[in-house]
């Protein structure tokens, strides 16, 4: 071993240098990734000689209690390669304009010198909107001046306020919990306008909306750190490797603390590799599955040998004992809504005793009224909603009871329908006669129709199954066989072994949960499915258990003091918040291309409801969209026909002296038909929206389901799309007369640091500052803590923060506005009923006030109006303010308010806080990024520990128990912008969110609730097996039930294409994935060489040999959408059928020609993809199920597309 | 006894989540420049798979490692000196580019500059190497979790060992696995690479077994690395010198892990000292196979004892650093508990990097359509797992199954003790069978599932102290004066054909 030398001649080892000065650096700042990724990874970038390197995790996370792995490091492939963007060729380092757009512009200046006149001569002219229109997407870039740009957007906003009004400009830009104040610079400038922001998480499918119809919550789930706490991890939907990367180690570690982990995927995804068992379930039957689940654990732990801890859990938490109507029809019985308690004598003075419920109590043995449901939460003086088992009438005790299996108990033939065969069942179930006002009801208990549902026989005769190997009866594990794939000797296991260790530990099950689930039509069917499973084991607002959701990172903490920022409720009463799905589905015209949604998706025949409500499910979307606007379910801009100034000037002309004349001048029109909401006539001019800002996001196409639509409705490009409209014949309340226009939008706007497929189609395009080059914050609802982005390096070349960008436009637009708006501009502002306030008990039941069904009441039987009064020359002086609103209204979320008066003026009269001073006036500032940093943590419960105890006493007072004590030891903390880049630091207990986190322990869901009997935010205020809504009764799924993925002929996505030879229709999947968040990192060439330069399609390897393709060759896959060109991946990882290409390509790279579409560009993943709406999510003003802004409302699900695939024979570029 | 010591290295399979983060960390700060495009000092592979350069482990293609001659001494498999100087001007057993792949970026600048046209514009993809527009045919991570290829899960090197119907099977739901092998160097205590030099550029550092290519005296010949089984050395085209990783020693220098641990989110690596007998080498490598682990593990040293720290001393060793080796993480996975493994032994270059063979999920069986693994047990017992053992044996132990046996044993052991613990729903006889399979006392269990689950980084990497002022005060020993000017002064590169 003589070679082996002990080189310690110092000179010939000096060239070591070489290295050694390669990673010196001159200084290290924090900063994170503001993609719509659920990292938010704490990292420090090191900047060399002034410019920015490389970056490295950062370690310093303080730890969470003794026994908890540390969260060090946190940070993934995709974002240690951000630094590549700073520098890279794709960087966008100053304004770019449409050339075609840029022609005009100047050519009308010159013979208008008023900008705003310029832009009205380019718009007013068919042709030439036409000209740049047909351009976009198309080349023609030029770079342009700040200046220019500038003036004419802010020249385009102005005209379209004073031609159609402000509610035709809009922005989107998805989850601001990445950067809070990059978000909340465009709304803030959008709703000061008078515009309106666009939803993302319900639009990205993200939003699982079965966590409002069960929680009563958007979504909340546990940190990271708490799946080690669990003993069982069943995961779904969710490739922790891929979308949590920096939060699987969690996973990993904690099966060496002897955790079991099962994996229910189609494919075998990365995380099974991890798993005890891997369970290929058939792509997007998981529902079946856990049905099979639940049949188990409820007649072996429940019926056969009762597990206490399940019991009592189900009493408490749970909706179960609640009393539920059965409703004789013409079938026989059938499940409808629970009992009011105002139905009862005793209890029919009660305050919105329509809004309280009953269950059977023991002790009385009669039906009796518990508190903590939605109708106590609204009593006017509140303190008896919480979930003690008390009669809140009398005082007295109660003992619910689950069952009515009893001595007096009657069994009844009830109607069950199972939906995945067609069937109906005939199952007796336990039952009681109550008196009431109207006479003599029938009652059940939700707990003895989820023993019918799910097919246990307890002897009370009926269809009941003979036995787990009935595969006629739902739901055995044996019925679910067939549609899951998965034996049922392992579903049995599983249900066992789930249970068992819920028992024993007290409910540490778990479920992971994703996209994977989330995106199928039947989304909330699914999870409703697992979701009973954790509530009848008692898992959830337990440590370790729980449905822990992660798509979209949706948690900003500082909630409360954030949106007042973002949309500017500082300065007016009202904002303008759209819920994206139902948006895009109306405006970009693909409702036109669908024909009545029963066609695709099971509905039943009758209801107990009846035939007039029955008729909800046997619509057309669009129909139902434009209900829900009518009757305030969803909000909808603009709102109508006219523009809101001229209404309100006609109502002035017709007499209307106050406000709440000219509201009711507005409702009269509606009423008697002489005005129509734009959602009627989504097709005419008059209804088009104007101008589109696009940040933070790729709105064009990663988002964008129905792209081809987009390109054709909204952009007037080209489109590969060749579905034809066939709506005709199948609506009502929609007008689908006129031809569906292309091109309604005059201006689109992106700001953006690389040059995007957004950008590419944009017809200006705004340099953006990195997020290693601006200061804005960062939270997640993996981790408990709040990080900074922080300015390593000033924007680079031309770049600026997205806060300077809109403080830009905002001061150039109030310059124009000096001209061209000096006045006070009246607006009026109409607002759906909203969730977490008493809107929530609004519409007891479904009545039209434009079919005479009832009278049209503002903020009852229809949308809010407001009329606010907009001061447009003072625009960027309120943008850079905190106004006065916000003194006076306080500030809170989730139904929680608490006063700031005395901390804003502590801050006014500060010698030390930055403010600003304008018409005599003095207000926090909030002109620099990091002052309105501050501003949020010095304002928010989270950060601020004595807003935390106020708040938790506003609780007190509502649940009438002591809460303020979680917030008593941190009255002191303070955390600042300088605080957080010097350590990460932990959020505090707050009553905004449902878990806690005293001494480092892990945040947990619900722990709150379960431990401090507060209620959740529903209708009963507990937890939902049941929805009694007539909504929900008409659609059949008012109990947990299997529906089966809508078939691809009824789906019709093909239509027109052709199959030819060695071509297969296969169903698309597009899963998050693994070099790429969303399309972010997506071109970036790190990630590219780590992939194949390319997103593929993955195929399975035995189609691969039908199609005659071999990995690697280019194929083609399409359908009536449109066309995508890509390469293939052959594996028998992929099942036979599916195909995945993941989420999310652009089109800017490396896309050849499609032969099939006559040699155009082909598209992006979106391409191939349409949307459709869940109808019976659209309902509102009826408890947890009222609309908020990406909480509630139908999703833009896409995964049960089905396109057909073949090899690309000749590259054509 | 001559003791020295080795930085030597863990990474636990079973935690490893393949998403490659250590490779962007290492390329970021080492290997983004010219010529270097295409080194991966870091990579992570899917198993099974062929890896990257492609099929780098079949020495049969690329002659690399060292191989027993009959007379039980140990000679590099591409040739003694004598005949590697024939080939020196052409090196037969070299990866060429298609082995690695042609680095590649795109037209971006086209997003920006085409002209208004019919249609959009796209970015093309361009060679790296030439300019031109090209195909993307290969990748440094091709095969990237595709288990179940019949192109490149069917031609790993490791299937030979298994039958015609087990390597099929791989390919049906009910065995279709796969798991990922992250690589660095192994700075191998009998490193070919050193051997094969013809410039005596490459050494390995007396302080702590770093293998290093000197870039000033490095010609190029190449010759390390067609000998490097691993192929973990790497020509940079731009400066006619080869490169390898180097272990981040300026950041080890300067007590912070290297830049891929660091950044492992699955915190699956570990690092620290071990203490080895340098007089004990060549007896290990004349081992037959199956007996390599064994000897590989009989070489190392424990800190602990009396002599062995008598003679560290001796050789220079400070206190500090025996500290260190003493909570060398690695000296109890790899000796104390025997659950980490080197990477093909059969190369015989003793590397000194150690993997934990990963636990996988349990096989199932389909009838009539229908998906069924339920068996018996909560956790499935090893011999159920997806892999056949063979499999796992051929990588890690050349070809030793009791090696491989023994380690994932005992991490399904200390599974079912902590359930018992935290749970509750196993019974105690079946867990204290498991634990007295593989010797296994409750303390033991209680300490592998600690630095397996709940590690710090502190704990992870356990950085021996590198006593830089000595380093340097051997160049002037006036250090005062170094404090002062260290930095001043001019650098260069390595210099093409210097």
């Amino acid at each position: 071993m003589t070679w082996i030398k002990d080189l310690i001649s110092p000179k010939t080892r000096s060239w070591e240098e070489f290295y050694r000065n390669r990673w010196q650096h001159d200084k290290i700042v924090r900063s994170t990734h503001g993609v719509n990724c659920t990292g938010g990874c704490s990292w420090n970038i090191y900047v060399k000689q002034g410019i920015v390197t490389w970056e490295m995790q950062a370690l310093d996370y303080p730890l969470l209690e003794d026994g908890l792995p540390p969260y060090e490091p946190r940070g993934c492939q995709r974002g240690i390669s951000y630094s590549w963007y700073l520098y890279s060729p794709i960087r966008v380092k100053y304004p770019y304009f449409r050339g075609a757009l840029q022609d005009l512009w100047r050519e009308a200046k010159k013979k208008f010198p008023d900008p705003v006149e310029a832009w009205a001569s380019i718009v007013n002219n068919p042709e030439s909107r036409a000209r740049y229109q047909r351009a976009r997407g198309k080349g023609g870039f030029r770079r342009a001046s700040w200046d220019e740009v500038n003036e004419i957007i802010s020249a385009s906003v102005i005209h379209t306020i004073k031609r159609h009004g402000s509610d035709r400009i809009l922005g989107f830009s998805p989850i601001p919990a990445m950067s809070f104040l990059s978000y909340a610079a465009g709304s803030r400038f959008l709703q000061l306008l008078g515009g309106m922001n666009l939803s993302f998480y319900d639009w990205y499918s993200d939003l699982p909306p079965a966590s409002p119809e069960v929680f009563g919550e958007q979504t909340d789930v546990c940190e990271s750190a708490d799946w080690y706490n669990s003993k069982f991890l069943a995961v779904m939907g969710s490739n922790l490797n891929m979308t949590r990367t920096p939060d699987c180690h969690f996973a990993a570690e904690s099966r060496h603390n002897g955790t079991k982990m099962v994996v229910l995927a189609p494919d075998f995804s990365q995380v099974s590799k991890y798993a005890d068992q891997w369970i290929p379930v058939h792509a997007g039957q998981d529902g079946a599955f856990w049905n099979g689940v639940n049949h188990v654990i409820l007649k072996e732990f429940h019926y056969e040998k009762p597990t206490q801890y399940f019991l009592d859990y189900a009493k408490r938490y749970t909706d179960s004992p609640f009393l539920v109507e059965l409703v004789k029809t013409e079938n026989g019985f059938e499940a409808g809504r629970l009992v009011r308690a105002n139905k009862l004598s005793r209890y029919k003075t009660e305050e919105n005793g329509e809004w309280k419920f009953l269950i059977w109590d023991e002790l009385s043995d009669g039906p009796r009224m518990p508190g903590g449901t939605v109708g106590h939460r609204w009593e006017e003086k509140g303190g008896k909603w919480n979930l003690e088992f008390k009669d809140t009438s009398t005082g007295e005790d109660i003992a619910p009871r689950l069952s009515l299996i009893g001595d007096d108990c009657r069994p009844i033939e009830v109607i069950f329908r199972e939906y995945g065969t067609d069937a109906i069942f005939k199952r007796n179930v336990p039952a009681r006669t109550i008196e009431t006002e109207d006479g003599r009801t029938v009652v059940t208990t939700i707990y003895d129709l989820l023993m019918s549902q799910f097919g246990v026989d307890r002897a009370l005769g009926g269809d009941y199954p003979t036995g787990y190997d009935d595969e006629d009866s739902s739901y055995t594990p044996a019925w679910q066989e067939k549609f899951s794939g998965v034996g049922r000797e392992t579903v049995i296991k599983f249900a066992r072994e789930w249970a068992v260790t819920a028992e024993k530990t007290e409910g540490k099950c778990m479920v992971i949960i994703g996209a994977g689930v989330n995106h199928w039509y039947h989304n909330n069917l699914m999870y409703r499915s697992a979701m009973t499973a954790l509530m009848l084991c008692g898992c959830v607002g337990k440590n370790g258990g729980g449905l822990n959701h992660y798509v979209g990172q949706e948690k900003l903490a500082p909630v409360a003091p954030w949106s007042t920022l973002a949309f500017a409720k500082d300065w007016y009463p009202a904002s303008r918040l759209q819920n994206a799905p139902s948006w895009h589905y109306i405006m970009s015209e693909q409702w036109r291309y669908e024909r009545e949604f029963k066609e695709y998706y099971s509905v039943p025949d009758n209801s107990a409801v009846g035939d007039q409500l029955g008729k909800l499910a046997h619509m057309h979307a669009a129909d139902v969209q434009v209900k829900a606007v009518r009757n305030g379910w969803l909000p909808f801009y603009p709102q109508f026909e006219k523009k809101n100034g001229e209404l309100l000037k006609e109502a002035a002309e017709n007499g209307a002296t106050t406000d709440a004349e000219s509201v009711e001048y507005v409702v009269k029109q509606l009423k008697d038909k002489k005005l129509k909401f734009s959602v009627e006539d989504p097709g005419a001019p008059e209804n088009f929206p104007r101008v589109w800002f696009i940040w933070r996001g790729n709105a064009l196409l990663s988002s964008a389901k129905g792209h081809e639509y987009f390109l054709k409705h909204y952009l007037g490009t080209h489109t590969n799309k060749i579905a034809e409209p066939c709506v005709e014949g199948s609506v009502e309340e929609i007008d689908c007369g006129s031809e569906p226009p292309s091109g309604k939008m005059d201006l689109v706007v992106d700001l953006n640091f690389r040059m995007d497929t957004s950008a590419l189609y944009s017809d200006i395009v705004l340099p953006a500052a990195t997020w290693y080059e601006k200061a804005d914050l960062n939270s997640t609802d993996l981790h408990s803590f709040i990080h900074p982005l922080s300015e390593a390096v000033p924007p680079s070349w031309e770049s600026r923060s997205d806060w300077e960008i809109f403080r830009g436009l905002a001061k150039k637009v109030s310059e124009l506005a000096e001209k061209h708006l000096p006045e006070p501009v009246k607006d009026l502002v109409t607002a759906a009923l909203s969730h977490d306030t008493k809107d929530e008990i609004a519409q007891p039941s479904i009545k039209d006030w434009s079919k005479g069904e009832c009278e049209p009441v503002p903020g009852k039987s229809m949308p809010h109006f407001k009329v606010v009064e907009r001061h447009y020359p003072s625009l960027y002086n309120q943008f850079i303010s905190l106004g006065p609103l916000a003194r006076e209204n306080g500030m809170g979320a989730h139904g929680v308010k608490y006063d700031i008066a005395d901390f804003y003026d502590d801050v006014v009269n500060a010698q030390s806080y930055p403010l600003v001073e304008w018409d005599g006036k003095k207000y926090p500032s909030l002109k620099r990024a990091e002052e309105a940093a501050n501003m949020l943590l010095y304002f928010a419960p989270e950060t601020n520990g004595e807003l935390a105890y106020r708040a938790y006493q506003y609780i007190e007072m509502k649940v009438g128990r002591p809460l303020a004590d979680l917030g008593e030891k941190s009255r002191n903390a303070r955390v600042t912008y300088k605080d957080l880049q010097a350590q990460p630091r932990r959020i505090l207990n707050s009553p905004c969110w449902s878990g806690l986190v005293t001494h480092g322990r892990a945040y947990a869901p619900f722990t709150y609730n379960y431990e401090r009997l507060v209620p959740w935010r529903t209708l009963t205020g507990r937890q939902h097996f049941y929805h009694d809504h007539e909504g929900y009764v008409a659609f059949g799924e008012n109990l947990p039930t299997y529906k089966p993925s809508p078939k691809p002929a009824a789906f019709g996505d093909i239509k027109l294409s052709k199959q030819g030879e060695k071509t297969l229709a296969l169903n698309y999947l597009t899963p998050h994935g693994k070099w790429h968040i969303h399309s972010t990192y997506y071109d970036n060439n790190r990630m590219l060489t780590l992939s194949r330069g390319i997103e593929p399609l993955w195929v399975n390897d035995e189609d691969a040999i039908e199609m005659g393709l071999n990995d690697n060759d280019w194929v083609e896959a399409y359908n009536d959408n449109g066309v995508v060109c890509t390469r293939c991946v052959v594996s028998a990882r992929i099942p036979r059928g599916v195909c995945i290409q993941y989420h999310s390509p652009e089109r800017t790279l490396s896309i050849p020609k499609s032969p099939i579409r006559g040699k155009r560009r082909a598209g992006g993943h979106n391409s191939l993809t349409r949307i459709r709406l869940k109808p019976v999510l659209m309902m509102g003003g009826y408890g947890q199920y009222t609309y908020h802004f990406n909480y509630w409302g139908p999703t833009g699900v896409n995964r049960d597309t089905f396109i057909l695939v073949k090899k690309l024979e000749k590259l054509n570029w | 006894m001559d003791v020295r010591l080795q930085v030597s290295m863990v990474f636990h399979l079973d935690k490893c989540i393949g998403c490659h983060t250590c490779s962007i960390a290492c390329k970021n700060v080492w290997t983004d420049r010219k010529g270097a495009e295409y080194m991966w000092w870091n990579n992570v592979e899917t198993k099974p798979g062929t890896g990257y350069p492609t099929k780098w482990e079949d020495q049969s293609k690329y002659k690399g490692g060292w191989e027993k001659k009959d007379n039980g001494e140990p000679e590099l498999k591409m040739g003694n000196r004598a005949s590697r100087l024939i080939n020196i001007f052409h090196n037969p057993t070299l990866p060429k580019m298609d082995d690695y792949y042609e680095p590649f970026t795109y037209k971006y600048e086209d997003l920006f500059d085409s002209p208004e046209g019919a249609d959009q514009p796209t970015a093309r993809p361009i060679s790296m190497v030439t300019g031109k527009f090209m195909d993307i045919e290969a990748g440094p991570n091709w095969d990237d979790d595709l288990g179940g290829s019949p192109v490149y899960a069917e031609n790993d090197p490791n299937f030979s060992g298994l039958s015609p119907e087990e390597q099929q099977e791989l390919f049906d739901v009910e065995r279709l696995v796969f798991f990922y092998l992250p690589r660095i160097c192994n700075h191998c205590l009998n490193p070919a690479c050193v051997a094969a030099c013809p410039s005596g550029a490459i050494y390995k550092r007396g302080e702590d077994g770093i293998v290093l290519i000197n870039q000033e005296v490095c010609r190029g010949w190449r010759m390390c690395v067609s000998a490097c089984p691993y192929k973990k050395t790497y020509y940079n085209w731009s400066t006619g010198k080869s490169e390898k990783c180097i272990l981040c020693f300026p950041r080890l220098e300067t007590g912070q892990a290297p830049a891929c641990f660091h950044s492992c989110v699955g915190r699956i690596r570990y690092l620290g000292g071990i203490l080895y007998d340098a007089d004990r080498l060549t007896d290990a490598l004349k081992v037959d196979d199956d007996k390599l682990v064994e000897a590989h593990r009989d070489i190392i040293l424990d800190p602990q004892d009396p002599i062995v720290r008598e003679k560290a001393k001796e050789n220079g060793i400070d206190e500090r650093t025996l500290e260190a080796c003493e909570r060398s993480p690695v000296y109890r996975y790899v000796k104390e508990w025997k659950m980490a493994l080197p990477l093909h032994s059969e190369f015989r270059t003793l590397p000194m990097l150690f993997y934990v063979p990963p636990l996988l999920p349990v096989m199932a069986k389909t009838e009539g359509g229908v998906y069924e693994t339920a068996n018996e047990e909560l956790f499935s017992p090893i011999e159920k797992a997806r892999l056949p053992i063979k499999y796992l044996a051929s990588l890690f132990s050349a070809g030793n199954t009791d090696q491989v046996s023994y380690a994932l044993k005992k991490q399904y052991a200390v599974r079912l003790f902590k359930r018992l613990e935290t749970v509750g729903d196993v019974s105690k006889e079946v867990v204290e069978h498991a634990l007295a399979e593989c010797g296994m006392d409750a303390a033991e269990a209680e300490a592998v599932y600690r630095l397996t689950s709940l590690p710090t980084m502190d704990e992870r990497v356990v950085i021996p102290p590198m006593h830089r002022e000595e380093a340097m005060a051997m160049l002037d020993d006036d250090m005062w004066e170094q404090k002062g000017s260290a930095g001043f002064g001019f650098r260069e590169a390595p210099v093409r054909g210097a």
